[in-house]
């Protein structure tokens, strides 16, 4: 399976990558920013994205719905930092299959993962 | 409004500590600060605040601080580049966990890493700025809070 992993944070793309190393993910790419999620989803068509919020140049909500506008049925895990309902409620608005809260842990994520590919 | 908001940092840096680091994090006595030569630690971020509050978010912490946290993200070979993304993080996850409280109006930018050990900071106009001194296995490091509520934020 694939998975694309986007933040701009070095230390948050190398913590998932971590995460994830040891599991079902033969292929993982990473992206800095939404406008470049965007692009590398088209190139890559991963089997499920995880997607910072808070990014430069597109933000991870706007992206989502790029996204989710050419493929209807990626496979999106918000992960951000933003811990009020409202954005948790948007991201599912705009089409996210999750939201996770960061800080993040082995467990976390995996789990939320495990959630997405098994529906 | 300072005594809430301070509690609102504490919680979240608490939540922080305890998720990634089993715990551990104190808090000392929140003091007025902002003399650019004593505020720095060495690594620092900053994130701008915008929306319904206005001001600046700071996060500092000593290298040795940094360097004792980062394998517990899995990091083994700590350097200076993984210390400045570490502090941009941690000042952007207790600056996001603060809207639980705060609400979706406290919109807060990516993080900015502050080189060098001074750290000159912004206050935010009519206000001041709160230092909120924090230890974790004896380690220190500083959550600088300077913020002002809009004028049309109820």
């Amino acid at each position: 399976m694939k998975l694309l992993i986007v933040d701009d944070s070095l230390i948050m793309r190398r913590a998932i990558e971590r995460c994830v190393s040891t599991g079902r993910f033969g292929e993982v790419r990473v992206a800095t920013n939404g406008r470049l999620a965007v692009e590398e989803f088209a190139r890559f068509k991963p089997d499920v994205v995880t997607m910072d919020i808070t990014m430069p140049e597109m933000d991870g909500l706007t992206a989502v719905e790029r996204i989710l506008r050419a493929n209807p049925k990626a496979n999106i895990l918000v992960v951000s930092a933003l811990a009020d309902k409202a954005t948790a409620v948007e991201a599912i608005k705009r089409g996210a299959s999750g939201f996770l809260l960061k800080p993040i842990t082995v467990e976390s994520i995996q789990a939320a993962l495990d959630d997405i590919l098994e529906d | 409004m300072e005594e809430d908001i301070l509690k609102i940092f504490v919680q979240s840096v608490t939540r922080y500590f305890d998720t990634i680091a089993d715990g551990g994090a104190s808090f000392g006595t929140p003091y007025l600060g902002g003399e650019p030569e004593s505020a720095g630690l060495g690594f620092s971020a900053v994130i701008g605040i915008t929306g319904a509050y206005r001001g600046n978010i700071y996060y500092t912490a000593s290298r040795e601080k940094l360097h004792a946290l980062l394998p517990c993200l899995g990091e083994t070979e700590p350097d200076d580049r993984l210390c400045a993304e570490l502090v941009g993080e941690i000042t952007n996850t207790i600056s996001g966990d603060a809207r639980e409280q705060l609400g979706g109006g406290f919109m807060i930018s990516t993080p900015f890493i502050l080189a060098g050990g001074t750290l000159a900071v912004h206050t935010a106009k009519h206000s001041v700025c709160y230092v909120l001194p924090v230890t974790w296995r004896q380690h220190p490091s500083r959550v600088l809070v300077s913020l002002q509520k809009s004028p049309d934020t109820p």
